[in-house]
């Protein structure tokens, strides 16, 4: 990889004498880096969030998260098995050569290839089969009604493009030469074109002039740079060394609102955020409690459930952002129900009481794991349950750590190793099957699902359930099956939701975006002046 | 009879000591004054905290997450209850900034005298003995002095956590945390120690000490240590202020004590958060405690120093 | 002399390679790197097979092996975040904490050296007092809360300055630099200063005990008693003894600028070899870590041997040790 000779013209408006940027140039801040510009290098929302601007998939969600068709026309689901993809005519990648079927056929190709990240997607489709030059029929194993829903996050690469650099696989992050030319150059089919690449430093788009359809923004020039510490981004945004930076700090809302220029810009994110406790083992990893696990006991979770105060925490750790959830999923959520999420009032004397029925009346002690750079003021939602339970006599001890040591702590490579905890969520499919399937299910079955169910949390009839909604196909009787798996996990009291964070931006008032519930930028909308 | 020469004798070094040079110049430099009395309040404060702190900010169950983030009690919003206000989980500032410092001076103080016993002890035994263990004592000191504080407190804190069962982590977790930034510092001592221990080691005392038969050991502790003690306790008062900062450093990058029972730096590192929300009470205050902690810790060795080395009289 | 060179060389050697293990024996410890290079919908399957081509199942030394062999050519591996060869990322960010550290051990020395000469000269006046202890309040603080205070009131409050990153750079061929823009000078400002303070206050305190002890030898005295003027004695006679160490000190301490930027520069994300080591920790990008590690080992490792030749050459009394006594 030689080294790229710039002189990178950006981030020119610095102080009030300098000169202004010039107003389609739009300068942006977020917490981490885009790891790759590898299409199908991570799953990851952020990345692919980031990629969207550069490569284009066979559908898309507009401004309003419709779907709508992107490379292709249109698609019909023509045998119970097979989804005919009638593909857009005269598109080209950046590079100018044709977008074709074969490029459609080679991605998926790809999206199975060692290094790939994506291979859930991969697993979804059988084998494809070209029609003609701008036809294409995907196979699946089963019928799959959501399968372009769940294609939306697949992105086609040009098939010459990939094999005149040697990058017919995905990057893999073990190395080797193949693959890498993908890592750090892109070369898509979307409104915007890489133009320059620093990872983790900075990252410079620029206009597709000749892009297929109408981009509905302004901007010519977009430059992406990540800012770790939360001050240093906030400070960013408002000195306006930034258009637009994400996530602010929820508590620094009313700074954005009192400075001049710029403005917080909130909305309700997908992500529900919910307590999870071990209802599996015999006796809890880290409990004073020997010989039995409290957690087994309904009322000990109904106990829990009413001792925190979701209301408490929305006013004073989430400033008033967060929405109170009762479900798994956010409203935004295909098979949300809103007449489910209603939650059992805050109740300490209940709960007391609860607890002494099930043999508790001091309480008992346990760890709980938190992670503290993962959520929205995950840290403190922990240390605020944390108080709240110690007022029902539950002494939690509480272990937050880095994103990095929190998972490798609780997750399935260790064994799930954790007796309460707090986790977040979002449907990548904007489907319950999602987590119906990750969160809820029985883990260690042979249907492999409820992977994250850290937990251990079971009712088999939720793995039923779980694998009749992936192939049902009338909505109505699947919905039914949703609220069915919902109400079983709401009345056992299987994870104790919290709520929904909110999506925290701030965006400088010369700018006008469209915020998406998955906390994705999209550069198509945005219009500065 | 013995008890009236005790007291005489007492009375006599009493006598001594306000006769001697260091209380003069003690009693001539104001600052000096000040910084021994803020020292001093500042570990009377923290010996008593349970006396003193209006709450028991570490007690979970007392606090009430709907206090969170009051102002100082002269504000408008501000109650009497709190009257440095609270921080985001609803802790009383001025008792967490008092349980707070108790953590941060307990972590600075033992460090201290770890690295001060580790140190002296390797400077001693380098020194008076020389050849093969010296230059390899040194050379070890050498690498480590080469790299930060804090550098090798994180790998060290990283190592003891690997090498401990995880149940233990949270008990032991301060205690890594003084282990850590103590074996970082010994290298100052040991370095001193050893420079003093070679020149008195020459000196005739010690000669002849050696030639009527005196033990080693009884040498060393009895005829060199003495001799060194004057530089060791400068050393340590200034590292005193840097164990506690560098413990605030560890905690901002993510190796501190836990949340819930927070030293000063790790309440100036959660407070940060809320800098720019303008509830800067949160980190202002324990900043405060911070510097006039340190100030005066440093103050006091800057004193010793000068006073302690006879050339500037 | 080339023995003792030879000899050096040898330890130097083991030094870097006792570093390298224990570094390597942390990382373990640090957390699980696979989560952060896979997505939530990634299968557990998928996972251990991740974990297993890294091969990070194998046997410890097996590992350490692995990596030392490959260090020891020059080569250590490739980045599991970035996805690029980490020598390939650890040439892009060097220049940025290389310039960073030099601007900030310059701005200790020129300030530094000054205000100890002149607090010991003037040992008890009121501005020297002042000097004294203000410095201290500079080191009182830490530094993370120090560049947060500048950037809140340089950044956001007067806007003078830029709150992040390094401004313009302009590439002179793997060179980068930010001498060269205005934005680029203007961006050093706050991380240089923050960075210096520690070491401008161990400078002032160590010129002026090395001063204090240099005025009352001997030879001072004899160039008063002939009658030299008093300023000629102080800064021809006094100050250049007094250089000596110091400068000893501060190429010493040059090493610690570099790690100690490890702070400044995730406070102002200044695109250096700190915050790469910061994030890797985060990501525990092993590669990267030991990497990182291992350089900072052997640029420590190369100061130290190239002073004590110096010393060897021109002054075998290891007068390093009283300075540093009396600097701290």
């Amino acid at each position: 990889m030689k080294l790229r000779i710039t002189a990178f013209a950006a981030m020119a408006a610095i102080g009030l004498a300098a000169a202004p940027a010039k107003a389609e140039t739009f300068k942006w801040a977020f917490q981490g880096d885009v790891q790759t510009m590898d299409p199908h290098g991570l799953f990851e929302t952020m990345t692919l969030g980031f990629q969207r601007n550069i490569y284009e998939g066979l559908v898309i969600r507009n401004e309003k998260m419709e779907m709508v068709g992107a490379l292709a026309e249109s698609y019909k689901n023509i045998e119970p098995t097979v989804w005919r993809f009638n593909l857009r005519k005269g598109v080209k990648f950046h590079d100018g050569s044709d977008f074709e079927a074969d490029d459609v056929a080679f991605s998926v190709k790809r999206l199975s290839s060692e290094g790939s990240d994506m291979k859930v997607v991969a697993n979804l489709i059988k084998a494809t089969k070209i029609i003609d030059n701008h036809t294409i029929d995907i196979i699946t194993a089963a019928p799959n009604p959501i399968l372009p829903l769940q294609l939306e996050i697949f992105y086609i690469m040009d098939k010459q493009w990939a094999e005149k650099h040697k990058a017919v696989e995905a990057t893999n992050v073990k190395g080797g030469d193949e693959g890498n030319y993908a890592n750090l150059n892109a070369n898509g089919t979307g409104p915007f074109k890489l133009k320059s690449r620093q990872s983790g430093v900075k990252t410079e788009l620029e206009i597709n002039s000749n892009y297929w359809g109408k981009v509905k923004g302004n901007i010519k020039k977009a430059v992406f740079t990540p800012i770790a510490q939360d001050a240093t981004r906030v400070a960013a945004l408002i000195s306006g060394n930034v258009d637009m930076a994400y996530p602010v700090p929820v508590q620094d809302w009313k700074r954005l609102d009192d400075a001049k220029g710029v403005m917080p810009l909130a909305g309700p994110e997908a992500r529900t955020i919910f307590l999870g406790f071990d209802q599996l083992r015999d006796e809890l990893l880290y409990s004073n409690i020997k010989g039995k696990n409290p957690f087994k006991d309904l009322r000990v979770r109904q106990a829990f459930i009413k001792a925190i105060g979701v209301e408490a925490i929305k006013k004073k750790v989430m400033r008033g952002a967060s929405v109170p959830a009762g479900l798994l999923v956010a409203p935004q959520i295909n098979g949300y129900s809103a007449a489910l999420n209603d939650r059992p009032s805050y109740d300490p004397k209940a709960a007391k009481k609860l607890l002494a029925d099930a043999g508790y009346p001091n309480g008992f002690e346990v760890t709980m794991d938190c992670p503290n750079d993962r959520y929205v003021n995950d840290e403190r939602i922990c240390q605020a349950a944390a108080s709240m339970l110690a007022k029902i006599g539950v002494k939690v001890t509480l272990l937050a750590q880095t994103k990095s040591k929190y998972f490798g702590k609780v997750l399935a490579q260790n064994n799930y190793d954790t007796s309460f905890f707090l986790l977040g969520w979002t449907p990548s499919t904007f489907d319950s099957h999602n987590p119906i399937s990750a969160l809820m299910a029985c883990r260690g079955g042979a249907d492999k699902l409820g992977a994250f169910n850290l937990g251990g949390y079971c009712n088999p009839r939720i793995n039923e359930l779980a694998a009749l909604i992936q192939s049902e196909t009338n909505q109505t009787k699947r919905q039914s099956m949703i609220d069915e798996a919902f109400k079983i996990h709401k009345d056992e009291v299987g994870h104790i939701p919290l709520h929904q964070q909110p999506l925290s931006w701030g965006v400088s008032e010369k700018v006008k975006l469209v915020q998406r519930p998955d906390n994705v930028l999209d550069l198509r909308y945005i219009n500065k002046n | 009879m013995s008890i009236i020469s005790k007291t005489q004798i007492l009375k006599a070094n009493y006598q001594r000591f306000i006769d001697s040079d260091i209380w003069y110049s003690f009693k001539k430099s104001p600052i000096t004054v000040v910084s021994a009395a803020v020292t001093f309040l500042f570990f009377f404060v923290t010996i008593f905290a349970p006396f003193i702190a209006p709450h028991d900010p570490f007690d979970l169950a007392s606090i009430d997450l709907m206090d969170a983030s009051l102002p100082p009690a002269w504000f408008l919003d501000g109650e009497t209850r709190f009257l440095l206000g609270t921080d985001d989980q609803g802790r009383d500032i001025l008792s967490t900034i008092i349980y707070g410092s108790r953590i941060s001076l307990f972590v600075g103080f033992v460090s201290v005298i770890f690295s001060l016993i580790l140190g002296v002890g390797l400077g001693l035994i380098s020194g008076y003995v020389g050849g093969r263990l010296d230059a390899f004592i040194m050379r070890v000191a050498d690498v480590q002095l080469s790299f930060p504080a804090i550098l090798i407190a994180l790998l060290i804190d990283g190592l003891a956590r690997s090498l401990l069962p995880r149940e233990l982590h949270d008990e032991v977790a301060l205690y890594v945390l003084v282990f850590a930034i103590g074996i970082s510092g010994w290298v100052q001592y040991a370095r001193t120690v050893r420079g003093q221990t070679l020149v008195e080691k020459g000196k005739e005392y010690v000669q002849a000490a050696r030639v009527i038969g005196i033990r080693q050991w009884t040498i060393l502790l009895r005829h060199i240590l003495p001799n060194v003690t004057g530089p060791v306790l400068v050393i340590a008062t200034i590292h005193l202020a840097i164990a506690i900062i560098t413990e605030a450093t560890l905690s901002f990058l993510g190796v501190g004590v836990p949340p819930t029972t927070p030293s000063l730096g790790t309440l100036i590192r959660v407070g940060n958060d809320f800098l720019f929300s303008g509830e800067w009470w949160i980190t202002i205050f324990p900043g405060i405690a911070l510097v006039l902690l340190v100030l005066a810790v440093n103050l006091l060795g800057d004193w010793l120093r000068d006073a302690l080395n006879p050339k500037l009289r | 002399m080339f023995t003792f060179i030879l000899k050096r060389l040898l330890q130097s050697v083991v030094v870097m390679l006792t570093v390298a293990l224990i570094a390597f024996s942390l990382f373990r410890y640090v957390g699980d790197p696979i989560n952060n290079m896979v997505g939530q919908d990634t299968s557990l399957e998928e996972r251990a097979e991740l974990r297993e081509r890294l091969g990070l199942n194998d046997p410890f030394f097996l590992q350490f092996y692995r990596f030392a062999a490959d260090a020891s050519v020059g080569e250590f591996g490739f980045s599991y975040q970035h996805r690029r060869p980490v020598k390939e990322l650890i040439a892009e960010r060097l220049p940025a904490t290389l310039e960073l550290a030099l601007v900030s051990a310059i701005l200790a020395l020129a300030i530094g050296i000054p205000m100890g000469v002149y607090t010991a000269l003037r040992r008890n006046g009121f501005l020297s007092r002042t000097f004294m202890t203000i410095s201290l309040i500079g080191v009182s603080l830490p530094t993370f809360l120090i560049g947060i205070l500048l950037i809140l009131l340089f950044g956001v409050i007067l806007r003078w300055l830029p709150t992040f990153g390094r401004g313009d750079i302009i590439e002179i061929g793997w060179w980068s630099t930010g001498f060269l823009t205005a934005s680029g000078l203007k961006s050093l400002i706050m991380p240089s200063i923050t960075l210096a303070l520690f070491q401008m206050t161990l400078i002032m305190r160590l010129v002026r005990a090395e001063m204090l002890e240099v005025l009352r030898a001997d030879f001072v005295k004899f160039a008063r008693a002939r009658g030299l003027p008093t300023r000629s004695v102080h800064f021809r006679h006094a100050l250049k003894n007094t250089l000596v160490p110091v400068i000893t000190i501060t190429g010493l301490q040059l090493g610690s600028i570099i790690a100690f930027a490890i702070i400044t520069e995730s406070v102002f994300q200044w695109p250096g070899m700190g915050l790469l080591f910061i994030q890797a920790i985060g990501e525990v990008d092993i590669p990267v870590m030991a990497a990182y590690l291992v350089l900072i080992a052997f640029f420590f490792v190369v100061i130290n041997m190239v002073v004590d030749i110096l010393y060897f050459v021109v002054d075998p009394r290891l007068r390093i040790d009283k300075a540093l006594a009396n600097g701290q």
